[in-house]
């Protein structure tokens, strides 16, 4: 599995006083297995991006391939790609509409075509992965609460067993538990399934002690492509296009212009500590 | 695709049309539609359309914009087209097994299409170039009148108005759930009536889940904010008529009267 994203474009409204280019010459590629933050302020483009990677738009220009197959071929099937590639939406909890918790989740392995059977398998599986009590799977999804909720729209991607899972600010309007608890629930993919995870966010603090990349989106231009700890170096051009490096970076830099030699590029708090313990 | 829905939908622009006062854009509609209405004669529906086009030409709004509102209705049009055309009687012209095609029922069926098409262009039009905000406040002061017999003008326009304000968000949201289903697997364009039907489910549930929040938070919001009604309330920016509105006034006057001759004349 690998995605190639070569040179793509996106003009919204082509034609039309509400024209604005989307994407501007975004080119990547991602390998299996990589966890890669997307990060961006609103209206960066980082949510249109993520739409085209499973087909749901249509750069204007440009090619994606997809294992090598390229996804606008006519031949190509965009809903095979679907499959392939699950994305979740920002607020994801708003698309729930069956009775029960169990049949929502089953409705995309139904939508593939799979057995009653296999369905309700992978519904058990995805249940069980992200983590929600067994008593609520009968139940009404809207008697959930709000992080429960989301966590039953992510099984619902789940179950269709993506090879890629892309999801679009997952932990938006949750407190810190819920928070805590998506993150748990990604590292445990990573861990049991070993899937490659996009995972769009607007906040540093909240990616940078997950992710293996950080891509950096500004204007439509993918603006950096690195590891976490190359990317906070640039903390002052980040600045610059209302993104903000973690509040540890901030700190270990204040430390250091204070004049004592602790390691500027310490991204979690852990390594901070270390550092700073090392230096006195 | 959902996204062509026009109706309600503003178009941003600075043109001598958008800065019309609302009552004006209103009536103008109005004298539109009634001309539209007035009798099947082929030159009022010639003066219409140089009217309509003399419009949109003035309020900048790209032609593609207004004939996208058009493609939610091709059904509508169709049917009433192939009621016209069929079911009226006549000299008959065509006949093919059972159906035949009268005359009368063809020409019926021409000035239908083109009324419906004209009556959405028409409003779409007024839509694009007004705020919704701004039509709520032309009705209600232009039907200010009504209150005098106890109907609640203010009450209907804020309905209005909210109605309104919905339709873009709204639509927004159906996209959103759209895709969301779409990312699923859901399958929206293939398959028999009963099939598509069935797949409007998982769009149609959360859609109204989501209109009864954004119900709910707004009707909090309001009363948070004190509202209770027109009693004693004021306007920010009260409309008044200015000399274009004026002139605006006069040139569908002189177009009502050329449409009533031409009726009546020819």
């Amino acid at each position: 599995m690998s995605i190639i994203v070569d040179k793509i474009n996106y003009i919204y409204e082509q034609g039309t006083n509400l024209e604005r280019q989307a994407l501007k010459d975004v080119s990547f590629v991602i390998e299996k297995g990589e966890f890669i933050g997307l990060i961006g302020h609103t209206g960066s483009g980082k949510s249109t991006l993520i739409q085209h990677l499973n087909g749901l738009y249509k750069a204007t220009s440009g090619h994606i391939y997809y294992d090598e197959q390229d996804i606008y071929d006519k031949n190509y099937n965009l809903r095979d790609l679907r499959n392939k590639v699950g994305l979740v939406f920002q607020y994801p909890e708003h698309q729930l509409f069956e009775n029960t918790i169990f049949k929502d989740v089953c409705f995309g392995p139904k939508n593939q075509g799979l057995s009653k059977q296999e369905c309700e398998i992978r519904a058990f599986e995805s249940l069980r992965l992200v983590g929600l009590d067994e008593n609520l799977y009968y139940h009404s999804p809207f008697d959930l609460s709000g992080g429960q909720k989301r966590r039953v729209a992510i099984a619902g991607v789940l179950a269709m067993q993506p090879e890629v899972l892309i999801l679009d600010e997952p932990t938006a309007g949750l407190d810190p538990r819920g928070r805590d608890e998506i993150f748990a629930i990604l590292k445990r993919l990573r861990e049991e399934k070993n899937i490659t995870i996009i995972l769009v966010s607007h906040s540093m603090e909240d990616v940078a002690a997950h992710v293996d990349r950080i891509m950096v989106m500004d204007d439509g231009i993918l603006k950096y492509d690195d590891t976490p700890r190359n990317i906070f170096k640039h903390y002052k051009e980040l600045e610059k296009i209302g993104l903000a490096a973690p509040q540890v970076t901030y700190i270990m830099q204040d430390i250091k212009e204070a004049g004592f030699n602790v390691r500027t590029d310490a991204i979690t708090i852990e390594e901070a500590k270390k550092s700073i313990l090392e230096t006195i | 695709m959902i996204r062509d829905i026009t109706i309600g939908q503003y178009y941003q622009a600075e043109s001598k049309i958008h800065s019309l006062d609302p009552r004006v854009k209103l009536l103008g509609t109005l004298v539109f539609i009634i001309s539209l209405f007035l009798g099947m004669n082929i030159w009022i529906y010639l003066v219409a359309t140089i009217a309509l086009i003399a419009v949109i030409k003035l309020s900048k709004v790209p032609f593609k914009f207004i004939i996208r509102g058009l493609k939610a209705i091709v059904v509508l049009i169709l049917i009433s087209a192939m009621f016209n055309l069929f079911l009226t009687p006549g000299t008959v012209i065509l006949k093919v097994w059972k159906i035949t095609i009268t005359d009368r029922g063809l020409q019926t069926a021409v000035y239908m299409v083109i009324r419906l098409i004209y009556l959405i262009m028409g409003s779409s039009l007024m839509t694009l170039t007004t705020t919704p905000n701004n039509l709520t406040d032309g009705l209600e002061k232009g039907l200010g009148f009504l209150r005098v017999i106890k109907v609640p003008v203010h009450e209907i326009a804020m309905m209005m108005s909210i109605a309104l304000r919905f339709i873009p968000i709204l639509i927004d949201e159906t996209d959103k759930i759209m895709k969301a289903q779409q990312a699923r697997g859901a399958d929206f364009e293939t398959g028999n009536i009963i099939k598509r039907a069935k797949s409007m489910v998982p769009i149609l549930v959360p859609l109204f889940i989501s209109a009864f929040r954004r119900a709910d938070d707004l009707a909090m919001a309001m009363e948070a904010r004190c509202y209770h009604g027109s009693n004693g309330r004021t306007k920010m920016k009260p409309l008044r008529y200015k000399s274009a509105d004026y002139k605006a006034y006069i040139a569908m006057a002189v177009y009502l009267g050329i449409c009533i001759t031409l009726n009546i004349v020819l």
